[in-house]
């Protein structure tokens, strides 16, 4: 649920759950989206190429 | 066949016999599924539940397993947040564990809304006065957090690992990994809370009904703090029963013998806590509701005070005692004694905290609501514990999931 959506009521509980979940996705979601961005770049670097364990 | 993709260095069973057991536990498997979509195109009457019991014993297997998935978080936060670097090699099958037990929730929960093409109305149409949405909150995103601590690894695949984007990947995952384990911390402590959280509050229902801080009652501290402390001994378990399967010592024993030390102590300061609550609610809350202690655990035939006796001495003093002295953890018995025994413990609370509470009687003319599950619901239960077996089974054949497994078991040339 979005601040547009219609059932959306400016009180602290709307703030604090939807809040709670927003923070928490976002940094899941910026995380993940670094880590991807980086293993591009790595890898159009030449890191990682030849790698065996 | 496979042998390309098995971990180098590690031995594991002909193909055959894998595939054998993937198959046996398969057929229970598809049992299972055969019932949830009875559950799904049939709906809910496949179920015994009726309107005294508005929760089936997949809401306690649900709970149960979110419980013993602790084991996850809490090692997580040792490793990451408290700097307990030993526990890396245990951390994997932790996650392994702690992805299953979660995947597991929240396919129950879509056996339970009756709906699951609906199941995004929680997250959209969201009742912010539930504790219920705050734990599909915390639930969602912290199975989002495992599938990240899961995935790098799958990338550490034999195969997938030469990959060098899959390898880039990973590197970088396991670098802010501190960060999603922090991030998975402060959700499971929400959630575990708010699953006890959602008992307490029940004014309605004094054998659940406790008072606490705010808005908060007691139970949501003891859930959070009861998934932290038995969590670890599910853990323990799997990997000693993975041990007994394979013949092989995966795990090295002063590994094993810190995380049942600290699971131990934190049994030990939990079971007190729960003492005191259940004491200042035998001898204050209840009786102000006009119940006595044994209004709860007489006139059935199930419940009696021998599930309280069981559930903190048998299953909670014994365990912790027994973890927190260091003859105790190296008598190999009476360590797989202690932590069989927290497992069902916590199991055994969150049985307590959902069945009974729907059991006892609440009004001078009513009687005890004893339920007896459907066989639907017997196999929708057991269905995450085959999923789960299938799902071990593979990290093991082909994933790295114990660091210290070559070392330990090298293999002659």
């Amino acid at each position: 649920m979005f601040p547009f959506s219609f059932e959306w009521i400016w009180d602290m509980s709307h703030v604090v759950f939807m809040g709670g979940l927003w923070y928490a996705l976002s940094i899941i979601g910026l995380g993940l989206t670094y880590c991807i961005l980086k293993a591009a770049v790595d890898t159009s670097q030449g890191k990682g190429a030849g790698h065996h364990h | 066949m496979d042998s390309a993709l098995i971990p180098e260095g590690v031995k594991r069973c002909p193909l055959w016999k894998f595939a054998l057991g993937i198959i046996i536990v398969g057929v229970v498997l598809l049992w299972g599924v055969y019932a949830m979509f009875l559950c799904w195109f049939k709906g809910l009457n496949q179920t015994n539940m009726n309107d005294a019991y508005g929760f089936a014993i997949w809401i306690w297997a649900d709970l149960a397993v979110i419980a013993l998935g602790g084991g996850a978080f809490f090692t997580g936060f040792l490793r990451y947040i408290v700097g307990k670097d030993e526990l890396k090699n245990i951390i994997n099958c932790t996650i392994v564990i702690g992805f299953i037990c979660y995947s597991s929730a929240l396919l129950i929960l879509a056996i339970d809304i009756g709906q699951p093409l609906r199941g995004w109305f929680i997250f959209w149409h969201a009742n912010v006065h539930s504790m219920l949405t705050e734990v599909a909150f915390c639930l969602s995103c912290y199975f989002a957090v495992l599938t990240i601590e899961y995935l790098p690894l799958i990338l550490e695949n034999r195969q997938t690992d030469k990959i060098p984007f899959f390898h880039n990947l990973s590197h970088n995952l396991h670098e802010v990994m501190a960060v999603f384990a922090a991030t998975g911390a402060f959700l499971s402590f929400f959630h575990q809370g708010s699953l006890g959280g959602v008992a307490g509050v029940l004014f309605g229902r004094p054998f659940a009904f406790r008072e606490g801080v705010l808005i908060w009652p007691w139970t949501f501290f003891l859930f959070t703090w009861s998934a932290a402390a038995y969590g670890p001994c599910f853990s323990l378990l799997v990997t000693r029963i993975i041990e007994k399967i394979t013949k092989k010592q995966l795990v090295k024993q002063n590994v094993i013998e810190l995380l049942a030390k600290i699971s131990g102590w934190m049994i030990a300061t939990y079971i007190v806590a729960k003492i005191i609550d259940t004491w200042y609610w035998a001898a204050v809350t209840a009786p102000s509701n006009g119940f006595t202690l044994l209004d709860f655990y007489s006139g059935n035939a199930l419940y009696g005070i021998w599930i309280l006796v069981l559930e903190i001495v048998i299953c909670g003093i014994v365990p912790a005692c027994i973890l927190i002295t260091e003859k105790g953890r190296k008598n190999k018995l009476a360590f797989t004694t202690a932590i069989i025994l927290g497992v069902v413990g916590v199991s055994l609370n969150r049985w307590v905290m959902v069945l009974q509470v729907m059991a006892v009687p609440v009004l001078p003319f009513e009687s005890w609501n004893l339920y007896y599950p459907s066989w639907q619901e017997v196999a929708t239960t057991v269905l995450p514990v085959a999923y789960g077996i299938i799902l071990i089974m593979i990290s093991y054949r082909y994933l790295p999931i114990f660091p210290q497994e070559k070392e330990l078991n090298p293999i002659e040339s």
